[in-house]
């Protein structure tokens, strides 16, 4: 899979259920909870394995409660390890 | 240092840059803008900056600005044109931005006329925009005070983080006297604004707001209290006044600013007379010399108060003398300047009828 | 300090958002791409759900961060939705009388010519009531950007008629919709001070999508960086925005609403660009 991973983590007590990140995200990743936090506003959550970490919520949310991570190309694939490794020789050696 | 011939206007912009002006924003409108004129040729040459607004309007809330950095600012107008600054007055008593207003007053109501007058007492002392705030008024008689009060002005407002003004008149504004300017080491007198000033977040501080909003009804009652306390501490320790004559007096007048040179001398005409009258000037408009009048109100048997308008200090005078003795009121308005013999004949009118009475 | 996942959910979709030992595995080992400036406050706005408002200042502490001026940044707020700027915009600011912040911003700039300056306005306070204080402000090229927020609405005072309400657009002063015979036309405030020759670079911009998110901080970096070197002459980023409340739609309505009618009449795009005429 060369697609690339990505996660998001929400603020969700500082959500206001305006729907705005659910419609921007390409990969339909979002939803709106049946639940409602200490406001009283249905917050948007993650419910796809999906994300590419793109941060189009992110933009659009207006509470900027949104933090966006995405995994680096390195570390998905293989290779990303034995360079880790020799990496960390290199600062044995110095 | 050798004394000067200068107007009143110049005078007063010239003490400006003395005292370390750094910003100037006006508008000009007759019969203040000498000093507009002044400051603009003079001001950016000695280390300030000078702006002509668009209107009062715009010169107040850029002195709101400039002001809020802690620096030492000023705007100068007449009659008309303080009543546009009225607003942004109000907004920097409440923020508490320490600034030098100076109203060179002109006859009115309405557009006017463009001779001088004393019509704006109650807007200047009394407020004059909206909500409870107030600021200290210096009132020259002079062109040397109209100099000097720069420098107590802005030491006040530095003092006091509060606006304030001098309330001149066009006379005094136009008539050319010879002036000295006293020796005033700026950087002495430099008040280290930079914990609440607006210049730049402090590295390891949190943001400074100057704003006069406080949305909750008990935060706002608490910003009244406290400027009403500042104010308390103002009249307990700035009261200014001056008396000529008043130590066997039994007829006081009471005059402020141009008027009180005309009460001078109708008092002078009076004692040539044989007749004991006496002169209050207040200097400080608000505070409001009070406590003296009340003292004196115990030792003469009547006053007047002689005021370029229709009666406005003359309200102040007799909630001071609190019905201990009568206090009459002599005026004219509209750009007219009350005449000495005028004064003297109140004052003669007084002694023959008080006189009739003793002896009746 | 808000918790960011519950302890506890029956809530299913909160599995993945909500496990900790999920976010140990995978987040830690991500990086961090984005995240909420550190200048602007950690609290809760008082905007209402899907208000332009919150998005524009939060673009504003990321072109200060990102341009490292915080230190030496004044904004001034406006009178309108966004009075109360300076509780989540962490750089020193100073609350003006309604349509006076470009007057409140010159004060300071020509004292202090250093500082950089930026105003923060609604339609009502930059083009009705402070249009005098604007356009001369822009006139004499004072060196401070603009940021007009047009939502084409009162939002404060209750959705009342605001000079940039579209023709025909219902509001609580215009219940029948507006009509510019006789409640006047709406205002192009950004085409009309775009021709002044204080004007250095004069834009208009809009955070309904991603992508004009993204856009528009562009544009802000780009006016800030001008007064960073000193141009001659003023910056003015106008944000369309939109006013779910006002406009009694839901945000995602309003966001359509600003594709379909409003980018119509207020084009986005650049009206001044340095070197350009």
């Amino acid at each position: 899979m060369a697609k690339i991973h990505g996660h998001i983590s929400i603020n969700i007590e500082n959500c206001k259920g305006c729907e705005l990140c659910t419609n921007e995200c390409p990969q339909e990743s979002l939803k709106m909870s049946d639940n409602i936090n200490k406001k009283g506003y249905h917050y948007a959550v993650l419910v796809e394995d999906n994300c590419t970490g793109c941060t189009n919520c992110a933009m659009v949310c207006p509470e900027a409660i949104i933090t966006v991570y995405r995994q680096t190309k390195q570390k998905r694939q293989p290779v990303a390890v034995i360079s880790n490794v020799t990496e960390n020789l290199n600062i044995n050696i110095d | 240092m050798a004394k000067k011939l200068m107007k009143g206007n110049e005078a007063l912009a010239e003490a400006a840059i003395r005292a370390g002006v750094k910003g100037y924003f006006g508008y000009p409108i007759t019969p203040q803008s000498e000093l507009l004129e002044y400051l603009s040729r003079e001001l950016p040459q000695r280390g300030g900056a000078f702006l002509q607004a668009e209107s009062e309007v715009a010169a107040i809330n850029m002195v709101y600005g400039a002001a809020g950095v802690g620096e030492r600012v000023m705007t100068s107008t007449s009659s008309p044109g303080f009543s546009l600054m009225q607003e942004g007055i109000s907004y920097i008593a409440c923020a508490e931005l320490p600034c030098l207003l100076v109203n060179v007053m002109r006859g009115g109501p309405g557009l006017g006329t463009i001779q001088p007058s004393q019509g704006d007492y109650f807007q200047a002392v009394k407020g004059g925009g909206h909500g409870d705030y107030k600021l200290p008024v210096l009132a020259p008689n002079s062109v040397q005070e109209m100099a000097e009060f720069v420098y107590d002005g802005f030491d006040l407002a530095d003092k006091y983080r509060n606006p304030v003004l001098i309330l001149s008149d066009g006379a005094l504004g136009q008539m050319m006297e010879a002036v000295e300017f006293p020796d005033y080491d700026v950087e002495a007198h430099k008040v280290d604004h930079s914990d609440w000033a607006t210049r730049g977040r402090r590295k390891g501080h949190d943001h400074n707001v100057i704003t006069s909003l406080y949305i909750q009804p008990d935060k706002m009652e608490l910003i009244n209290q406290h400027l009403q306390e500042k104010y308390r501490l103002i009249e307990a320790n700035e009261v200014r006044f001056e008396s000529i004559m008043t130590e066997d007096a039994d007829y006081l007048l009471v005059a402020f600013g141009l008027s009180s040179r005309v009460a001078h001398k109708s008092v002078e005409m009076a004692r040539e007379k044989g007749l004991k009258a006496g002169l209050l000037r207040p200097i400080t408009l608000f505070p409001f010399p009070s406590e003296i009048l009340s003292q004196l109100a115990d030792q003469v048997s009547g006053m007047l108060v002689v005021e370029m308008n229709t009666g406005q200090m003359v309200e102040d005078v007799r909630l001071a003398v609190s019905g201990k003795v009568p206090v009459q009121f002599y005026g004219r308005q509209g750009g007219m300047i009350p005449q000495p013999d005028a004064i003297l004949h109140e004052i003669e009118k007084y002694y023959e009828e008080h006189f009739a009475a003793e002896v009746n | 300090m808000t918790q960011l996942f519950p302890e506890k959910t029956d809530d299913p979709y909160l599995y993945l958002a909500g496990d900790e030992s999920y976010k140990c595995e995978l987040i830690e080992e991500m990086n961090q791409v984005w995240r909420r400036p550190d200048s602007l406050i950690d609290t809760p706005m008082h905007y209402c759900p899907g208000c332009g408002h919150s998005i524009a200042h939060r673009l504003l502490m990321e072109v200060v961060e990102e341009l490292d001026i915080v230190e030496r940044t004044v904004g001034i707020a406006p009178v309108g939705c966004a009075v109360f700027a300076y509780n989540y915009l962490n750089v020193d600011m100073q609350e003006a009388a309604h349509g006076r912040a470009p007057a409140v911003a010159t004060g300071i700039k020509r004292v202090l010519p250093d500082r950089i300056l930026f105003t923060y306005q609604g339609d009502g306070d930059l083009a009705a009531i402070g249009t005098a204080e604007t356009i001369h402000a822009v006139n004499r090229g004072e060196k401070i950007v603009i940021v007009f927020i047009n939502n084409g609405i009162y939002g404060m005072t209750g959705g009342q008629m605001a000079p940039t309400t579209l023709a025909g657009a219902k509001t609580s002063t215009t219940i029948f919709g507006r009509d510019p015979s006789v409640h006047g036309h709406p205002l192009r405030i950004a085409e009309m001070i775009a021709p002044l020759p204080g004007a250095y670079y004069v834009t208009r911009q809009a955070v309904n999508t991603a992508n004009h998110v993204r856009k528009t901080k562009k544009a802000l970096l780009k006016a800030f960086q001008y007064q960073i070197d000193n141009v001659d002459g003023t910056c003015f980023v106008e944000i369309v925005s939109n006013c779910p409340s006002g406009w009694k739609m839901t945000p995602l309505e309003s966001n359509e609403l600003l594709e379909d009618e409003i980018f119509q009449f207020y084009k986005l795009g650049d009206l001044k660009l340095p070197g350009k005429e």
